[in-house]
């Protein structure tokens, strides 16, 4: 019964994407998207099952399909791991999957391939269910890369234009750099523990054993990986560009999802994380820079979906600040209020660059509060959420990374809270610079305002309801995630008892959240700011409005040379190569001459008496046994 | 019955079809290729419920050669890879017209049958002949029936059989060696002798330039990209879907086991040279103007780690290495084919010339983009299998090697990608595309179910090649 439950969870979004391909465009956009929800939303179904199953019990499931790879003593089988961890990610997965399954039904609408767009949505849900279920790395690899090829598919959905065929190409390549680092962690791995079971690597590991050198290189190879998929630096830089697909899949895969696939790798090998302390430090410091960079870089932006990509690294690396501390429980809590409030902003966002045909710059937008309260209300409290402004789920997520960073060093907690503020700066100018104001588009777009039709607003009141209770799945004194997510971690995790220090740092996180706002405040509503026309920002503003020229650092220094190689290789090496081999000796220029002889006989007949003889020959040997 | 039945099959069906008219040529062609596939599949039924369908007859007594043919898990999968292919590549043909069809079709028979003996033979000389062989058809067929300005395809030709030629003298020189010291071509005999370490070395290098010409391994690849470009994309699909298996075959049943310590000796740099391959052939794909040239290369990178695969002297190693051969028989098939559907609409392989397909095939893009992604081995496919397992043998010889091969997963990614946006993608054409026809959608489709089935399921493929790799790594270890 179980099992066939779990194959519904796992496979029901599979068939789903097979129906849109295959009958999507016979069925119609109405019956595409429907069948495309519904999909989804049974896979929501079964994880709140499974979920509510786990709570009574307490014991996971887990089930064997298939074998599947073997490789000496390294057994590989289709494995499904249904745990804490796995389960929380499943909820809301599929639960944020669902609700942005039912906006896109809206949202695409007047798309000629919107069959193709849900058979591609549904099949990144499946490719990211087999990534949260997997029992041991290798399922999860087909899962991450399941998901990096819907990514890539989703980005460069518009594919008549070549720049976002660029920038899917750009994150696919991007992503398969981290891959090669977790393929290698993969092997290192194996061959320690004759294993790639998640239960049993951990039985392995705390069975002693240890080889301490290798553990680290192989928990760094795993952070690779997971730096390309979450958008960490150095490879972050695709992520900003992935904003080229359509705005349902930034929320979805962009925001929401998928780009915490390395937060919840990291999680799920917590055990080998905690025995190799130095990775855990780089984590942590990557984590806070990548945090610090990017809001920086976000404070520049003037593309909405810009801001919010900036700002989703930028959580990003928060969320690593705090695994690299250990607390992983901690990550795994911002984890699920970012996603609540991110996915509402850029649903939100979607909304309104719906509302403009198409407009994403915030200079031409402005005023829009009126005709669309909705959409202005609900991200607003997502913007209140995500600076961290009590009692909102952001405030709470954020906190409690704060602290940790706090208690461990203060210079990762200094970082951590200039990026708070800054995050609280950029967003409040987004929306300032959207909602508040004189609208500055054309006369037309005036005309044309409207709220948008309730299958986009419904999904962001909701996601706007869960931004703002999020927070009550582990407030200080219940700490309810904390205590569901024990049975996962290696690691007990220390309770914060709220003292005085706690309410100290509360209030400094929240002044500095304040600040942010007032500073955004009076820039753009008192003195009335709109930023300048790109050829007029000079002098460092310009260095972090070309995010700090870090791609075209990249262009210059890997890509051009190894285009400049490609071409010498191509047009002067492989000749001289050819030419090199084919000279030595004069043998090849008789034999030259006997190869022009050949061709003038009569091949039909040369080849003619050829196979009689052979024939002759194989008939005689074969019959004579 | 036994396997020489296959070849016999294969050959009077290269005569059939020599005998029957231009117009039937292609089918009469197919048909015997699907009785040779048939009956392979009866008879690996037969090996693995324990029937011998070895043969060995003697032939000529003076020298003396046999005529041998070993069927062991492994020359079977070899086999059972040529006359899968085969068909396939043969129906590829039915949207194309060729003069004196009933030639051409002769030709291809005629080399399936040649590789097959290849895969097959026991005994040295015998060996050699098929190995020789199989040359042949494919000169004539890219000879012959190849595109582009004549003089020029000629030249390319020419040099390809020369350099080929060539290098497999060496081969014949080393058997003569062999044979001095066996008194007989016999595989197991050779396998028995004790060669001090530098009749080995030699021994062991005079295979390598054989098949290091034929897989091929860089330096000596310069012959490929341009008789695959100039090649009939049918002669195309032969030389790289098959017979460039024949080389990396030959490595793990001949050269390893008859010269064990001249490989354990140059067991490192020889996996250098092959992920060097991997390497230069990804890097010269990233710039490449012609489709099927860019393919070469990309085969040039492919088999550079499976050649890797095979130097590792272990058992995943080989192991991996004989999956990814057949996936990558399977997926380049495909993608040539693909090369080939383009340019029955296009007239050209030009990359330049090309993009803006997708809007007008949607179902040739979604078959195509399949085809690449098994190209980068995306897990799920077989080339996943394949490439897994060698990289993770790679990483027990040394975790450089996996690194350096390893690149391959990115490198492999940007060349395959970049192509596909210029092909495919961009603003609609002018060019009419006409979506694949029925024909067409057969051979991308099974190719493809393949691919994903032994890509989910791979234990049939492994579980019948595994034990005689065991066997072969006794040899080697003796």
């Amino acid at each position: 019964m179980d099992n066939s439950l779990v194959l519904l969870l796992l496979l029901t979004p599979f068939v789903g994407f097979l129906f849109n391909v295959f009958l999507g465009k016979k069925a119609g956009k109405g019956i595409s998207g429907a069948l495309g929800t519904l999909a989804v939303v049974v896979s929501f179904a079964m994880s709140v099952y499974f979920f509510m199953q786990l709570n009574a019990s307490g014991k996971p499931i887990a089930i064997k399909l298939l074998d599947w790879i073997q490789i000496g003593n390294l057994k590989v089988d289709f494995g499904i791991l249904l745990d804490q961890l796995s389960l929380l990610w499943l909820l809301f997965v599929t639960g944020i999957g669902s609700l942005i399954h039912l906006y896109s039904i809206s949202y695409m609408h007047d798309d000629e391939n919107m069959h193709k767009f849900f058979a591609y949505l549904n099949l990144f849900v499946f490719f990211m269910i087999t990534l949260v279920v997997g029992s041991n790395l290798l399922v999860m690899f087909i899962g991450w890369e399941g998901v990096g090829l819907c990514s890539y598919l989703l980005i460069g959905f518009w594919h008549k234009n070549q720049e976002y065929n660029d920038a899917a190409k750009k994150a696919f390549i991007m992503n398969r750099i981290g891959d090669l680092g977790f393929l290698i962690g993969i092997f290192i791995l194996a061959s320690l523990f004759s294993t790639l079971n998640f239960v049993e690597m951990k039985q392995a590991l705390s069975a002693g054993n240890t080889n301490t050198a290798l553990y680290s290189i192989a928990a760094l190879c795993l952070f690779i990986g997971a730096t390309g998929k979450s958008a960490q630096l150095p490879l972050y830089t695709w992520l900003p560009d992935a904003m080229a697909g359509p705005t349902p899949v930034s929320a979805l895969i962009h925001a929401a999802t998928m780009v915490t696939a390395g937060i919840f790798m990291i999680t799920r090998m917590n055990f080998l994380f905690d025995v190799t302390p130095e990775v855990q430090n780089i984590i942590a410091i990557v984590g806070a820079i990548t945090a610090l960079v990017a809001a920086s870089i976000g404070l520049f932006q003037n593309d909405i979906k810009k801001v919010l990509a900036y700002s989703t690294v930028s959580q990003l690396g928060l969320m690593f600040l705090a695994l690299g501390l250990g607390a992983y429980n901690v990550a795994v809590f911002h984890v699920i209020t970012h996603a609540f409030f991110k996915a509402c902003l850029f649903l939100g966002s979607g909304s309104v660059i719906h509302a403009l045909h198409g407009e994403q710059d915030m200079r031409k937008m402005g005023g829009l509060r009126k005709a669309m309260p909705i959409t202005f209300a609900t991200m607003l409290i997502s913007t209140l959420a995500i600076a961290g402004i009590f009692p909102f789920a952001g405030f709470w997520s954020k906190d409690e990374i704060l602290m940790v960073a706090f208690e461990h060093n203060k210079g990762l907690w200094i970082m951590g809270s200039i990026a708070s503020i800054m995050t609280a700066f950029y967003m409040f100018r987004l929306m300032y610079l959207t909602f508040f104001r004189d609208f500055r588009g054309t006369e037309e777009q005036k005309h044309h305002l409207h709220e948008s039709p309730s299958l986009i607003t419904w999904p962001l009141i909701i996601l706007a309801a869960l931004a703002t209770f999020g927070g009550l799945i582990n407030l200080p004194g219940s700490n309810w995630l904390n205590h569901f997510l024990e049975p996962i971690l290696a690691r007990k995790h220390e309770e914060h008892a709220l003292g005085s220090q706690e309410y100290m740092l509360m209030g400094i996180a929240l002044t500095g959240a304040i600040i942010g706002i007032g500073w955004a405040y009076s820039k753009y509503i008192k003195e009335g700011f709109v930023p300048k026309q790109d050829s007029e920002i000079v002098g460092f503003s310009k260095t972090i409005y070309h995010k700090y020229y870090v791609d075209e650092f990249y262009m210059s220094l890997i890509l051009k040379p190894l285009n400049a190689l490609s071409n010498f290789f191509r047009t002067t090496l492989e000749p001289a190569l050819g030419n090199i081999v084919y000279g030595l000796g004069t043998v090849a220029n008789g034999l030259g001459n006997q190869g022009k002889k050949v061709q003038t006989g009569s091949i039909g007949l040369y080849l003619f008496a050829f196979v009689i003889g052979v024939l002759a020959l194989v008939s005689y040997l074969f019959l004579g046994q | 019955m036994n396997v020489s039945l296959i070849l016999l099959i294969l050959l009077l069906g290269a005569l059939a079809t020599f005998l029957s008219g231009d117009k039937f040529a292609s089918k009469v062609a197919l048909f015997f290729s699907l009785v040779a596939l048939g009956c392979s599949s009866v008879l690996v039924n037969h090996f693995l419920g324990g029937v011998d369908i070895n043969v060995n007859n003697p032939w000529i007594l003076q020298p003396h050669v046999s005529f041998a043919l070993k069927a062991d898990g492994l020359s079977l999968a070899m086999v059972l890879l040529t006359v899968s292919l085969t068909p396939l590549i043969i129906l590829t043909g039915f949207g194309n017209h060729f003069e004196k069809s009933k030639n051409f079709y002769a030709l291809v028979l005629f080399m399936a049958f040649a590789m097959t003996g290849t895969f097959l033979a026991a005994d040295g000389l015998l060996y050699y002949i098929f190995w020789e062989l199989a040359l042949i058809p494919i000169y004539f067929i890219a000879l012959i029936w190849g595109n582009g300005d004549a003089d020029e395809r000629k030249k390319a030709v020419v040099k390809f059989f020369i350099y080929t030629l060539g290098g497999s003298l060496f081969m014949l020189i080393a058997f003569a060696y062999l044979y001095i010291n066996a008194g007989s071509f016999l595989l197991e005999d050779l396998y028995k002798l004790n060669l001090t370490a530098t009749e080995q070395t030699w021994i062991f290098f005079a295979f390598f330039l054989a098949y290091a010409i034929k897989i091929p391994i860089i330096p000596f690849h310069t012959w490929q990209a341009k008789v695959y470009q100039k090649a009939p994309t049918i002669g195309t699909m032969l030389l790289s879907g098959i017979m460039l298996k024949m080389g990396l075959y030959s490595v793990i049943r001949w050269q390893l086991p008859i010269a064990p310590l001249a490989a354990k000796m140059y067991m490192p740099t020889l996996i250098g040279l092959s992920i060097a391959g991997v390497i230069y052939g990804s890097i010269v794909a990233l710039r490449q103007k012609d489709l099927k040239k860019l393919l070469a290369y990309s085969s040039l990178a492919h088999v550079g780690l499976i050649a890797a695969g095979c130097y590792t002297l272990t058992a995943d190693g080989l192991s991996g290495a004989v999956s990814q051969m057949i996936a990558h028989g399977f997926v380049i098939v495909g993608l040539f084919f693909a090369a080939e559907v383009i340019f029955r609409r296009f007239g050209t392989y030009k990359i330049e010339d090309l993009g803006g397909i997708r809007p007008q095939a949607s179902k040739f893009t979604s078959m195509f983009m399949i085809l690449v992604l098994a190209s980068v081995a995306l897990p799920g496919t077989f080339n996943f299998v394949g490439e897994f397992t060698v990289l993770y043998s790679l990483s027990q010889v040394n975790i450089w090697f996996a690194i350096f091969g390893g690149t391959t997963i990115i490198l492999g990614a940007y060349y395959m990608l970049k192509m596909f946006q210029n092909v495919m993608l961009g603003e609609t054409n002018t060019k009419v595309f006409a979506d694949v026809t029925i024909n067409e959608t057969i051979v991308f489709v099974i190719l493809i179910a393949f691919l994903l089935f032994y890509g989910l399921y791979p234990k049939p493929i492994v579980d019948l090649v595994n034990p005689s790799i065991t066997e072969i790594l006794k040899t080697i270890n003796r």
